[in-house]
């Protein structure tokens, strides 16, 4: 993992002291509330409905234990005892007082971790693959990366005032973990003919009220270019992005007015210029934060592990939970480990302060201290000997953190939506807990298959649902909830958006349509079809006609 | 259209919390003191004096909210203000350490 | 309006001419579009010029005229138009205009940093709390990640001068 050098720990908490200023100058009255609020949000710190939010970033989401431990203490310590995983891999702390938010970043600055750019106009936390570094299909750690960009757009002074918030998403693998085609920018290592190590960049991608899938602007970018680069699109960005219309000011807008020709022509014309300054990268400092993310010493093991097999035959619920929470890994003997934030009829995404201590724990014993958190609101300990995943799953289940369900449909992503949000129109918590109450039945989620569920409370989004298999948007009608759904989202390589089936479900109603849409599927598709691939062969028909056919 | 009863209400600057305008001066976090508000020259006033800037050394984004007073209770009409008046609609944390009872929109 | 240089409020020589003012003796600013009207009668005369451009008009459009220059003033109409801050880079690193590169508009204390490290080395503030604050607000961060248009040493280069441990 990355450590801060005297630098980095110097900028945070110099950041810390600047914003204990800001805050005094709040509750003193010299800042007005209209001056303050770009102020925290730069730091993280939203009012929602019922108190302050803090939103704490986890670059490129990776953690180590001592890391999860300081979430615990301050979810005790300064909230009500818990704390919620976002689909941007970050976590939420959803009452803090003002007061004393300088004090939580003060600890969090004790641990290497900070809110800075969590919100606001500005270029957001970087997000990655969860499995980076442990994955099998990898061409390099994007983590990498991710520090090199985390620390080039901290405090950027040219882009802390952007037409508005700025994504970037990198991957290193070939299947995409990422969601890379739906970021303002999407990092895809590349491997070119003369087998260097490269990224395609992709711009443009987006989801909100307007989703657009990202197109490429360069198929091989090389590393030592990468700032240059994004320095060059920001900047191009800044200058011509909208500014009239909070709706139309993402880069995906002014890329689909220009014409991804000509806003190429207007980065590359800009990277010209910058190409060769002193952003571009030395090879000795990419190998310096290389060395950081070298891989943990691993046991030469045999792939194929007896106590483990044997246990996977003796128990089938622990068989149940390999299935699905397990994948594969590079190193032979270890594995990847999905802990599932989604119980049934609980918060998708929320972690009590106990359990993020247990998993703080179990990471030390059987991760190396190392936890992922990944934006489908789950956590991951990304490198297990195979002899020990009985052992972890044990204690899992005595913390209410071994559901077998990753990539089932009970394993939604939502939004916080109107039981939080300002901005929301709807609720998505409770619709999440009624859809996985209803299909509390593991054998018939088995059954179902791979299915993704992503329900958003508002048309912005968070909730990712234009990308879910089944996507469920709230929606206000003359004050009441109702829920529009699409079908045949997708966020991986196959990125796809998704299509309006018909009219909008009521609250009460929402969970009988997202049902029927399973069993029409359940009904038509052929032998181990998976929901996406049935999807693409028979469109919305026949969705449509089980759904509105009584109206 | 008849208009409806309106109350003050904003986010107090401390800890966010949603607090009325009460009956009594100041601001409280019970529905059941706020000040009634039965036609907008009565409501402007009052919503003006929340936008000063002494206001805002106490509280945050005031605004005016429409409620029924039907059988002498104050409850709000939108479901955002049932949920900002009594919290998140579901248990949170996963249920686990946390003073938390949820609400019921029903009835 | 205070004006804030090298750190200090600073007597203001520039007469900043609205388009209908008569023009006048001494240093003056105009706004572009007078610049490009009046482009002949504003070269006749023997005193210092400025240019005014709004966040919608970019230096480029002045590219080829900067040397006629003695300062740029960039316009913020609201503290959150970012635009100016590019813009104050390009008047920098590529045009290498040495002249005096003026923030106006909305211009707060939490922005001054971001602002210097642009290239801007000249400040017009609201009111004189702003002037105190100045030696607060760009010092209160020390370390930078990136090159800027200012003087600052980021990071990776101090990283590189380390002596090995």
């Amino acid at each position: 993992m990355y450590r801060y050098d005297e630098f980095d720990h110097t900028l945070v908490t110099e950041r810390v002291h600047q914003f204990r200023d800001q805050v005094e100058r709040r509750l003193s009255g010299e800042l007005t509330e209209d001056q303050f609020k770009p102020l925290r949000l730069m730091n993280g710190l939203y009012l929602q409905l019922h108190a302050y939010m803090l939103r704490v970033a986890v670059p490129y989401g990776t953690l180590s234990s001592t890391q999860m431990r300081k979430l615990a203490y301050i979810a005790r310590r300064y909230d009500k005892g818990y704390g919620h995983f976002t689909t941007r891999q970050n976590i939420q702390f959803n009452w803090p007082k003002l007061e004393e938010t300088p004090d939580i970043l003060a600890e969090l600055a004790e641990v290497e971790m900070h809110a800075i750019q969590t919100s606001g106009n500005c270029i957001r936390n970087t997000t990655s693959d969860q499995f980076a570094g442990a994955a099998a299909d990898e061409i390099e750690d994007p983590r990498v990366y991710c520090e090199i960009i985390r620390q080039w757009s901290t405090l950027h002074p040219e882009f802390t005032f952007l037409p508005r918030k700025f994504k970037i998403a990198v991957t290193g693998a070939d299947h995409d973990r990422a969601a890379v085609r739906v970021h303002d920018i999407g990092l895809q290592m590349r491997r070119n003919e003369a087998g260097e190590v490269g990224f395609e960049v992709i711009v443009g991608g987006g989801l909100g009220r307007t989703p657009v899938i990202g197109q490429t602007i360069r198929e091989f970018l090389p590393k030592q270019h990468l700032l240059s680069y994004l320095e060059a699109i920001l900047r191009v960005y800044n200058q011509l992005g909208r500014r009239d219309n909070l709706y139309k000011a993402r880069i995906k807008i002014l890329v689909r007015s220009e014409g991804i020709e000509n806003f190429a022509r207007l980065v590359e014309e800009e990277w010209s210029h910058i190409k060769d300054s002193a952003l571009q990268l030395p090879e000795d400092e990419i190998t310096r934060i290389e060395t950081y993310f070298a891989p943990p010493r691993y046991e030469r093991l045999e792939d194929t592990v007896r106590e483990f097999e044997v246990k996977r035959f003796e128990d089938r619920d622990f068989a149940s939970w390999v299935r699905t929470n397990v994948t594969a890994h590079k190193e032979p003997g270890y594995a990847v480990a999905t802990i599932s934030l989604k119980p049934t009829g609980k918060p998708p995404g929320d972690a009590s302060a106990w359990q993020m201590d247990a998993v703080a724990d179990l990471a030390e014993s059987y991760s190396f201290s190392e936890i992922r958190v990944t934006h489908e609101q789950n956590l991951v300990l990304p490198n297990v000997r195979k002899a020990d995943l009985y052992a972890l799953w044990q204690s899992l289940r005595d913390v209410e953190l071994a559901t077998p369900n990753a990539g089932l449909l009970s394993d939604m992503i939502a939004c916080p939506g109107l039981d939080y949000c300002n901005l929301a129109n709807a609720r998505s918590i409770p619709v999440a807990q009624r859809i996985s109450e209803r299909f509390s039945d593991l054998e018939r989620q088995h059954d179902i298959g791979s299915l993704k569920i992503k329900i958003s409370g508002c048309i912005n989004a968070c909730g990712h649902h234009h990308v879910g298999h089944i996507g469920l948007l709230g929606v206000d009608k003359k004050g009441e909830e109702f829920y529009q759904i699409t079908l045949g989202g997708s966020a991986d390589e196959n990125t796809a958006i998704g299509k309006i089936v018909g009219p909008a479900f009521s609250y009460d109603d929402v969970v009988d349509a997202v049902e029927k849409i399973v069993d029409t599927y359940l009904n038509i598709r052929s032998e181990d079809e998976e929901f996406s691939d049935t999807f693409r062969r028979v469109g919305l028909t026949p969705f449509k006609e089980t759904l509105y056919a009584a109206h | 259209m008849k208009m409806s009863v309106q109350i003050l209400t904003a986010n107090r600057l401390g800890d966010g919390a949603v607090v009325y305008r009460a009956k009594a001066g100041g601001w409280t976090e019970r529905l059941s003191e706020s000040l009634l508000l039965a036609t907008p020259e009565n409501a402007a006033p009052v919503l003006a004096a929340a936008e000063t800037p002494q206001a805002s050394l106490e509280i945050v984004g005031p605004y005016l909210m429409p409620v029924d007073t039907r059988g002498g209770q104050i409850r709000p009409v939108e479901t955002r203000e049932f949920i900002r008046a009594q919290g998140p609609s579901v248990q949170f944390g996963n249920g686990h350490d946390v003073e938390n009872t949820p609400l019921s929109l029903a009835g | 309006m205070p004006l804030i240089k090298e750190g200090v409020l600073a007597e203001d020589s520039w007469q900043s001419l609205a388009d209908e003012d008569e023009l006048r003796e001494g240093p003056i600013v105009v706004t572009l579009e007078r610049w490009q009207s009046e482009r002949d009668s504003l070269l006749a005369r023997n005193t210092p010029l400025g240019v005014r451009l709004r966040s919608d008009q970019s230096p480029a459009l002045v590219a080829e005229d900067l040397e006629r220059f003695g300062l740029v003033a960039l316009e913020f109409p609201k503290f959150n138009d970012g635009r100016a801050y590019s813009y104050a880079r390009l008047l920098r690193d590529r045009y290498g205009f040495k002249g005096e590169v003026r923030a106006v508009g909305g211009v707060f204390r939490d922005q001054f940093l971001l602002m210097q490290r642009c290239g801007f080395d000249a400040f017009e503030v609201a009111d004189k709390a702003a002037v105190e604050a100045w030696e607060k607000a760009i010092s209160e961060i020390s370390v930078t990640y990136q090159p800027g248009a200012d003087a600052r040493r980021p990071a990776l280069a101090l990283r590189r001068n380390r002596p090995a441990a």
